[in-house]
C-alpha cells in the first residue's frame, strides 16, 4: 500500500510508490482478462482498466480501522488493501489458496482484517451496508470512516436512495461517517448516463437527503489524492456522510466476455485514452524531472514481475478442498 | 410461573438482552416514539435511548441493509419488520447479503441479526397484509428461520436468536400477540432445532407450527372426546434447522400423521416434511402422509372468505379420518 506520508504531489519520488501500484493494478487486470480467455478464470470478471486513479487515490487516504465495500469491480480494492497478489489472483482462478478460499470469485474479494468488507454482485445492494457500517463504527466510539464505492449504474436503484437518506440523516446526530465514493465511467453496462435519467448531474442526487458534495477528475491521479485526503479527513472529524463524484472512464468493455460495444464509439474510447491515468501520471512524473523513461520501464518491469508470479502462484496452487463446500453457511460450520 | 402475554414475552426477552449486551440494538418503523405497531417495542426507547432503538423511514430494504452491516462489524441488530409481508422490500438484503456473506466471504464476515415481526394472516388484512413465509425464508441455506407460537418459547426462542452468530428469521404469531402463558423467568433460553411435543398420544401424529398448533389441539381434544383418537400434536418451532428426529419417533409411535399449515401448499414446509417422513419411515406408515394447507388463492377480505381460505377443524378432521381409513 503507497504511504500518505509524502503528501498528495506527484513531484518526488516517494510518489514512485503510487506510479508502481497503478501500473501494477493495470497489468493485473491485463493478466485477468488473458486468463479469462484462456478459460482459466471462470463466471464473470469486471476489470478496472481505467479507473485505477480513482481507487489509488482514495485507499491511500484509507487509515486501520476504516472500511470500505465495493461493487463486483473490486480487484483494484483487494490488491491495495491486501497488498496480496498472489492471493487476489488465486481467487480468480478459484483456487484454495484465494482471498476467500475460492468461495467467492472475482465479484466477491474480502480481506476483513485490512478493512475491505466486500465486492459485492448486486448493483447497489451493498450500500446500505455501508451506511451501518459508519454507524457500527461511531456507536462503537472509534474514529474510522466507511469507503463507499458505487458506480453511476447503482444510483439509479433504491437500495441507493434508502441508504443515503438513512447516512443523511443518522449523519445529523455525528453517526454517519459514510464517505460516498461515485465512480462515474459514464456507463451502467451499456446505458449511458444520459439514457439512464433525466436528471444527469448525478452528484446532485446527494443533495436530496441533506449530504455535501463535489467532482474530483477521477482520471488524475494527484486530483484525487488531494481530494481523497482533505475530505476523508473532513468525515471522520464530522461523522457525517459526504459525497465524491470521480468522473473516470472504463477503457475496457463492462466484462471481459464482452466484445461488441455497441453503446459507444471507437472514436470515444480513443479520445479517452488519451488521459489514461497512467500515461497522466507518467507525464507529471517526467515533468517534475523525478525519474527518466528509463526508470519508469524498471518500475514495469517490477510490477509485471509482481503479477508474473501471481499468475504463476494461481496457477500452481490447488483447488479448495472438497469439504470447503459445506463449510461457512453457518457459524457452526466454519472452515 | 409468571404468566404473560406472548408480546411481553418477547418484548421481556428483548430487554434482558439488551441489558445484559450493549451491542444489541433495535430498528423499526415506529418501533420507539410510536411504541411499535403491535407494541411489541414499548417502552424499549424510554429505557434504552434512542441510539439503541432507532425508528426508521418507511424503506425496508435500507434499514435492513443497514442492520446487516452493523450486524458485520459484531453488533447485535433487532430488525422490526412491521409486518412480514414488507420484507419483499427487503429480500435482496435478507437473502444476497445476510444469508450468503459468510459463505463468499470465505467466513471473513458474521451476520448476527434478527428480523422479526407478525406473520400470517386470520384478521382480515386482504392480500397484500397476509402471507406465511415460513417456505419462502426456510428455503435459503444461511438463515435460520423459527416460529414460536407459546409465551415461553417466544421468550426463550428471541433469547437463542439473539445470541445466535447468524441471521434469524423470526416468525411470530401475528394474531397471538395478546394471548397469555406461562413464561419462566431468566435465561430460559429454548434452542433452535428442536420441535416440541405439545400433546402426547398414541393412534395419529399432527404437526404444524406457529398459530395451527393451537388448532390442533382443539382438534386433538376434540378427538379423543367424540373419537377416542389420541393424537400426538408435535409443533415444529423451527423450520431450519430442522428436527427430523423428533418427528419420525412420533410417526414410528403412530404409523400415521398430518401436517398443517397456513401457507400455500405448493413448495411449502408442509410438503417437505411429508417427504422427509417419506423417506426415512416410509415402512412405519400405514397411511399416505396427508397435508391441510392454505387455499391457493391471494388472501381475501371478507371474514367469512377468510375462514374458508386457512384450514379448518373440519379439514383437519377429514384429513385424520382418511388417514385412519375411517369414513367420514
Amino acid at each position: 500500500m503507497a504511504s500518505s506520508v509524502s503528501g498528495t504531489r506527484l513531484d518526488n519520488a516517494t510518489a514512485l510508490g503510487w506510479y508502481r501500484q497503478i501500473v501494477m493494478i493495470r497489468l493485473f487486470e491485463e493478466a485477468a482478462q488473458r486468463a479469462f480467455r484462456q478459460g482459466k478464470i471462470g463466471g464473470y470478471l469486471h476489470v478496472y482498466s481505467g479507473q485505477e486513479a480513482v481507487a489509488t487515490g482514495f485507499l491511500d487516504a484509507f487509515r486501520d480501522g476504516d472500511k470500505m465495500l465495493t461493487a463486483y469491480r473490486d480487484h483494484a480494492h483487494a490488491l491495495i488493501l491486501s497488498d496480496d497478489p498472489n492471493a487476489v489472483m488465486a481467487e480468480l482462478f478459484g483456487r484454495g489458496t484465494g482471498l476467500v478460499k475460492g468461495k467467492g470469485g472475482s465479484m466477491h474479494l474480502f480481506d476483513a482484517a485490512h478493512g475491505m468488507l466486500g465486492g459485492y454482485g448486486i448493483v447497489g445492494g451493498h450500500i446500505p451496508l455501508g451506511v451501518g457500517i459508519a454507524y457500527a463504527l461511531r456507536y462503537q466510539q472509534t474514529d474510522g470512516i466507511v469507503h463507499v464505492y458505487l458506480g453511476d449504474g447503482a444510483i439509479h436503484n433504491a437500495a441507493f436512495h434508502e441508504a443515503a437518506n438513512l447516512a443523511g440523516l443518522w449523519g445529523r446526530e455525528g453517526l454517519n461517517p459514510t464517505l460516498f465514493i461515485l465512480e462515474n465511467n459514464q456507463y451502467g453496462m451499456g446505458t449511458s448516463v444520459e439514457r439512464a435519467t433525466a436528471m444527469t448531474d448525478l452528484g446532485a442526487k446527494f443533495d436530496s437527503y441533506g449530504i455535501e458534495h463535489e467532482k474530483v477528475d477521477g482520471m488524475d491521479l494527484e486530483a484525487v489524492l488531494e481530494c481523497a485526503h482533505r475530505v476523508t479527513q473532513r468525515v471522520r472529524e464530522t461523522g457525517k456522510p459526504y459525497a465524491v463524484e470521480a468522473m473516470t472512464y472504463r477503457l475496457v468493455p463492462h466484462g471481459a466476455g464482452d466484445f461488441l460495444e455497441r453503446y459507444r464509439s471507437k472514436d470515444e474510447v480513443r479520445q479517452w485514452r488519451e488521459r489514461d491515468p497512467i500515461g497522466l501520471v507518467e507525464r507529471k512524473l517526467l515533468e517534475a524531472g523525478v525519474v527518466d523513461e528509463q526508470r519508469l520501464g524498471e518500475i514495469r518491469d517490477e510490477a509485471k514481475r509482481i503479477v508474473d508470479e501471481a499468475v504463476r502462484f494461481a496457477d500452481e496452487s490447488p483447488e479448495p478442498p472438497l469439504s470447503e463446500l459445506h463449510t461457512d453457511v453457518y457459524a457452526d460450520t466454519a472452515g | 410461573m409468571p404468566v404473560m402475554t406472548y408480546r411481553e414475552a418477547l418484548r421481556t426477552a428483548m430487554a434482558e438482552e439488551m441489558e445484559r449486551d450493549e451491542t444489541v440494538v433495535q430498528l423499526g418503523e415506529d418501533i420507539g416514539v410510536y411504541g411499535g405497531t403491535h407494541l411489541v417495542t414499548d417502552g424499549l426507547l424510554d429505557r434504552f435511548g434512542p441510539k439503541r432503538v432507532i425508528d426508521t423511514p418507511i424503506a425496508e430494504g435500507g434499514f435492513t441493509g443497514a442492520a446487516i452491516g452493523m450486524a458485520m462489524m459484531g453488533l447485535k441488530p433487532v430488525v422490526e419488520m412491521m409486518t412480514w409481508n414488507f420484507s419483499f422490500l427487503a429480500a435482496d438484503q435478507i437473502i444476497q447479503n445476510a444469508a450468503k456473506l459468510r459463505y463468499f466471504s470465505g467466513g471473513q464476515v458474521s451476520v448476527p441479526l434478527v428480523i422479526r415481526g407478525p406473520n400470517g394472516g386470520g384478521v382480515q388484512l386482504s392480500a397484500q397484509h397476509t402471507h406465511s413465509l415460513e417456505g419462502f425464508y426456510g428455503h435459503f441455506p444461511g438463515l435460520k428461520v423459527v416460529s414460536p407460537v407459546t409465551p415461553a418459547d417466544a421468550k426463550g426462542m428471541m433469547l437463542s436468536a439473539i445470541r445466535d452468530p447468524d441471521p434469524v428469521i423470526f416468525l411470530e404469531a401475528g394474531a397471538l400477540y395478546g394471548t397469555k402463558g406461562e413464561v419462566p423467568a431468566g435465561d430460559a433460553k429454548v434452542p433452535f432445532g428442536t420441535a416440541r411435543v405439545a400433546r402426547e398420544g398414541s393412534d395419529i401424529t399432527l404437526i404444524a407450527y406457529g398459530r395451527q398448533v393451537n388448532l390442533l389441539l382443539r382438534v386433538a381434544e376434540k378427538l379423543a372426546k367424540e373419537e377416542q383418537v389420541q393424537a400426538e400434536v408435535i409443533d415444529l418451532r423451527s423450520i431450519r434447522p430442522f428436527d427430523e428426529a423428533t418427528i419420525l419417533a412420533s410417526v414410528r409411535k403412530t404409523n400415521r400423521a398430518v401436517v398443517v399449515q397456513e401457507q400455500w401448499r405448493w413448495y411449502s414446509v408442509a410438503s417437505e416434511v411429508a417427504a422427509i417422513i417419506q423417506e426415512q419411515a416410509f415402512d412405519d406408515l400405514d397411511a399416505p402422509v396427508e397435508r391441510v394447507s392454505g387455499e391457493e388463492v391471494p388472501a381475501p377480505y371478507a371474514r367469512n372468505l377468510e375462514v374458508a381460505a386457512f384450514p379448518s377443524e373440519q379439514q383437519i378432521v377429514d384429513a385424520v379420518h382418511r388417514a385412519l381409513y375411517r369414513g367420514a
